[in-house]
């Protein structure tokens, strides 16, 4: 086993530092050196989503990245969401449309959805679909999740998403 | 004065557990770290049956930051197996079903031999996870590759036995009759034989199971965490095995990421790592990894059937006759409960007077089959509901017409099915309208004849849309029992304490909602804890859509136990007769006199023990009360099924357009809960249906190993759909609940077969099977086209 790196970087605003072996998983880093365990690992295989998590303004699979690649990023995780008490209104929309029931997706969906809704100015029903299908929930049928990203885009972008039925 | 508070039973409430949820802040076991916690990998077969000669701990032993490695054979004589036969068959159930159950016991750590891909041999602990794997890789096993059972069918005749007491494979036997089966055949003017197959696929949640378990040497005391559904029934098997008293274990589950019957058993990683935190006075972690739970976490399904089905010229069934086969795997962790469910719900929403069920349930070489979602219901769902469009298709009827002719009329309500529940009590459908729930269904898909008249159109455009019905009941809120304690201590909120088992169902809330109304106060005052066994002396679970009914239950009734000393306190206190008082807004008051009332946390302190207390005589201190909810049977929900779809026929890809589901599920506590439930169900039906599969090869190799091939529904996969609520309630309990949960699954996979098949009626090809696969819709197009050149 290789010696352990120093990582230093900064999450939610807060400049961290931990020691990582060069093989750990940036997820691992994250939850187990640096005690943010909002983010969920559900693969560990890039698939499910579960551990996504905004990295330099790109949403990234953190189990798919090596802590020491974090070095010196800045990163975002669920746990930067709310204000305090106050929630991200991205999070007061998924309580509001039942986006979640267990839960454990959604710290990765929520990151993905506002890595999806911010990157763009303008998203249809249809782009919600494929860009929320970057993460896998077990437990709503996605209606929920959807919705609520739906609403949120219109919040961000001031304008009314295009949905599947509209003409034109 | 206070208000009496509006009623929270039906309404919508915003979830409580959301906001920890989303801001990353609840706690599952996979986020626990405790003082000096060491980490276990498991070290799984890579054969589906061997004998094991000797397994090699040596270099594991020397790996750096290597606690302990053990293996099979150092366990043998230290933990005992989990036993084959510990799920209860009452009396009742015995006579009805003549069952001959010899479950294996399921030894935690095999030394002997391995019977399943994925099948524990040894284990490692270590200071990290990293460092656990590392050495896992250096265990060194010497097999002997014994020839596989590979799957139910070539179970009964293989020479090979997948456990040596068992000849033929064969673990369970059961045999269900209503009326004369036989002479109802051979009478029937039309008989009908198919050969059905439901494949295995499995719950699936997103977060796999784990366990943390820390000792206290102090107490001889030990704290297991684990991500399952039955902290109870952990908690027993724990004791038992370690042989400690039940009160010095304390089973907690944390949050749960989603369970679907998966969780809803003891699995040998819980009494492990149990184990091992004691054994080595130190914490001890164990997290599955999705590799991990797809080769060892519970599958389901995998069921063959073969039916006969006898029927007139009007379409009208007389009688049923379904053998088949439960394709169990190596063990049966609930014994024979899903093959009976199987029995139990062939006949589904019909009038059929004639039935008679053979089953055989199996073991195999596979990984170890357990309910999810549906338990048993939607592999006959699938059988029952292929029958009636292809009697349709034989008669020139429409399968709505069929169906129609069949069901059970709201005035034959209640109705004797003619064959015992798995509580041993006769089922009798308590109440519904189901030839309602198929018309309200119908016209949700903007109506039958609108449809045929559409799909007529387009077939003359060479596109195949199609139509599939699918209609159930399911047997809900099933007992033994369910516990509860309820307290008001001097705080005055309500303590709500139950042996349900959440893992996303929202109990939190909903069960306040409950407690609530039982004692008229606002929802903020009651304060709910669940699946933590120091709570509730006994509890069950929550399986088999059962918590709604068995917990409110329990929450009824030891709330009653309360409330008749909080009358008798108060009525001491204000000076006022017990009749005359009511509970108010979190008071108990005179009737019709607001000046005259006393809080609960008044209340509370006038029924502490001591030197002011001011009970009545006869009356004991405290406010806490538990009872044992025990149902006097099930509830019944139903649901009826339809949906359009469209078939692509360049690539055989089928396209939903729009999925109805009727569903009743008698009075709703939360119908925002109850239509996630419902929803959530269908999509993983529909995967189930299309996409997810545990396919194995001819060596018991599982071929789908990660979600690289085990596809899960996307965002993108989920068609629109409306699930329409009725609320017919139950005359079982005094709220009108029924369960609900597992329902949602049950029909996707037959509505999606039927549709298909109705989209493809010009080919004259039945699918027969699970999961429809395009390349078998673009083989029937191809024979189609062959046949007419």
């Amino acid at each position: 086993m290789k010696a352990p790196r120093s990582v230093s970087l900064t999450v939610n605003g807060d400049a961290l530092s931990g020691d990582a072996s060069p093989r750990m998983l940036f997820s691992d880093f994250l939850r187990d050196v640096l005690g943010k365990t909002g983010t969920h690992v559900g693969c560990e295989h890039g698939v499910c989503g579960a551990c996504t998590v905004i990295v330099d303004g790109v949403a990234v699979r953190s189990c798919l990245m090596f802590a020491v690649q974090a070095e010196g990023a800045d990163v975002k995780t669920v746990e930067g969401l709310a204000d305090g008490d106050e929630l991200h209104p991205l999070q007061k929309l998924f309580s509001e449309h039942r986006a979640l029931q267990c839960g454990y997706c959604t710290p990765g969906m929520l990151m993905i959805a506002i890595d999806l809704v911010n990157s763009s100015d303008s998203l249809s029903e249809q782009d919600i679909k494929v860009g929320m299908s970057a993460a896998l929930c077990r437990c709503t049928g996605y209606e929920g999740i959807i919705k609520a990203v739906a609403a949120y885009a219109e919040q961000v972008h001031g304008k009314p998403i295009k949905r599947e039925n509209d003409n034109g | 004065m206070v208000d009496t508070m509006p009623s929270y039973i039906g309404r919508s409430v915003v979830r409580r557990e959301d906001n920890r949820l989303l801001k990353g802040a609840g706690t599952f076991v996979g986020d626990m770290k405790l003082e000096g916690m060491v980490h276990v990998a498991i070290v799984r077969s890579q054969q589906a049956h061997a004998r094991i000669n000797s397994v090699d701990l040596e270099a594991a032993r020397n790996a750096d930051g290597v606690v302990l490695a053990l293996a099979g054979a150092e366990l043998k004589d230290v933990l005992p197996p989990i036993s084959g036969m510990q799920v209860a068959a009452p009396k009742g159930w015995r006579d009805g079903m003549d069952p001959h159950i010899e479950i294996p016991d399921q030894t935690l750590v095999p030394y002997d031999k391995l019977r399943y891909v994925g099948e524990p041999y040894a284990l490692v602990v270590a200071g990290d996870r990293y460092m656990a794997e590392d050495a896992a890789e250096l265990i060194e096993g010497d097999f002997e590759p014994l020839p596989p059972v590979a799957n139910a069918e070539v179970a009964l005749d293989a020479e090979a036995l997948v456990h040596d007491h068992l000849p033929g494979n064969i673990a369970a036997t059961l045999h269900a009759k209503k009326g004369d089966g036989e002479a109802a055949l051979a009478t029937a003017p039309h008989r009908l034989k198919r050969r059905y197959f439901h494949h295995r696929y499995a719950a699936m949640p997103m977060e796999c199971r784990g366990v943390v378990a820390e000792y206290d040497s102090r107490t001889d005391s030990i704290t297991v965490w684990s991500s399952t559904q039955v902290v109870h029934w952990v908690r027993r098997e724990v004791a038992n095995a370690l042989g400690m008293p039940e009160d010095r274990v304390r089973v907690v589950a944390p949050d749960v990421g989603g369970g679907f019957g998966g969780k809803g058993h003891v699995y040998p990683e819980d009494i492990l790592i149990a184990y091992l935190a004691k054994r080595l006075g130190r914490p001890v972690k164990w997290l599955e990894d999705r590799h991990e739970h797809l080769l060892n976490a519970a599958h389901s399904r995998d069921n063959l059937f073969d039916i006969e089905v006898g029927y007139d010229d009007d379409g009208r069934i007389s009688v049923v006759k379904n053998y088949f086969l439960v394709d169990s795997g190596a063990y049966s962790p609930v014994g024979a409960a899903i093959a009976g469910n199987s029995i139990a719900h062939f006949m589904g929403p019909y009038d059929i007077p004639h039935y008679e069920a053979d089953c055989k349930v199996m073991m195999t070489n596979r990984t170890p089959n357990a309910p999810y979602r549906g338990a048993g219901r939607p592999e006959v769902a699938f059988a029952m509901e292929r029958s009636i469009d292809l009697i349709a298709n034989e008669l020139g009827l429409d399968p709505a017409e069929v169906r129609f002719r069949n069901m059970i009329q709201p005035e034959q309500m209640p109705y004797a099915v003619g064959l015992p529940y798995r509580d041993g009590v006769m089922i009798e459908y308590d109440s519904g309208d189901y030839p309602e729930a198929l018309r309200k269904a119908l016209d949700g898909i903007g109506g039958l004849d609108a449809f045929r008249a559409r799909q007529k159109e387009a077939l003359a455009d060479g596109r195949y849309l199609g139509l599939g019905l699918g209609c159930y009941v399911e047997g809900t809120g099933i007992g033994p029992f369910e516990g509860a304690t309820v307290k008001i201590d001097s705080s005055g909120k309500v303590m709500v304490a139950t042996g349900a088992c959440p893992q996303g169902q929202g109990h939190e809330t909903a069960f306040a909602q409950v407690a609530a109304d039982i004692w008229n106060v606002d929802i903020d005052d009651v304060v709910v804890t669940l699946a933590d066994t120091s709570h509730v002396t006994m509890g069950y679970g929550t399986i088999a859509s059962r918590s709604a009914v068995t917990a409110s239950g329990a929450i009824k009734d030891s709330s009653d136990k309360v409330k008749e000393k909080v009358f008798a306190i108060a009525a001491n206190v204000l000076e006022a007769s017990e009749s005359d008082l009511e509970l108010r807004g979190g008071s108990v008051g005179v009737i019709g006199v607001p000046e005259m009332s006393m809080t609960l946390k008044e209340v509370a302190r006038a029924a502490l023990p001591g030197w002011i207390h001011q009970r009545p005589e006869g009356i004991e201190a405290g406010l806490e009360g538990t009872a044992y909810y025990e149902p006097p049977t099930v509830t019944w929900a139903y649901a009826a099924n339809a949906a359009i779809l469209e078939i692509d026929a360049q690539t055989g890809v089928v396209k939903i357009e729009n999925y109805v589901e009727v569903h009743d599920a008698g009075t709703l506590i939360n119908p925002g809960i109850a239509d996630g439930q419902v929803k959530g169900g269908l999509v993983q039906g529909i995967g189930g249906g299309l996409f997810e599969e545990l396919s194995y090869d001819e060596h018991g190799q599982l071929m789908t190993g990660s979600f690289m091939d085990y596809l899960l529904p996307t965002a993108s996969d989920v068609p629109p759909i409306n699930v329409i609520h009725t609320e017919t309630p139950s005359p079982r309990n005094s709220f009108g609940f029924k369960g609900l949960g597992e329902g949602g699954a049950i029909a996707p996979p037959v509505v999606i077969a039927n549709a298909v098949c109705d989209a493809l009626k010009s080919f004259g090809a039945e699918i027969n099977s699970t999961p429809v696969r395009a390349e078998q819709i673009l083989n029937i197009l191809d024979a189609g086209v062959a046949a007419a050149e």
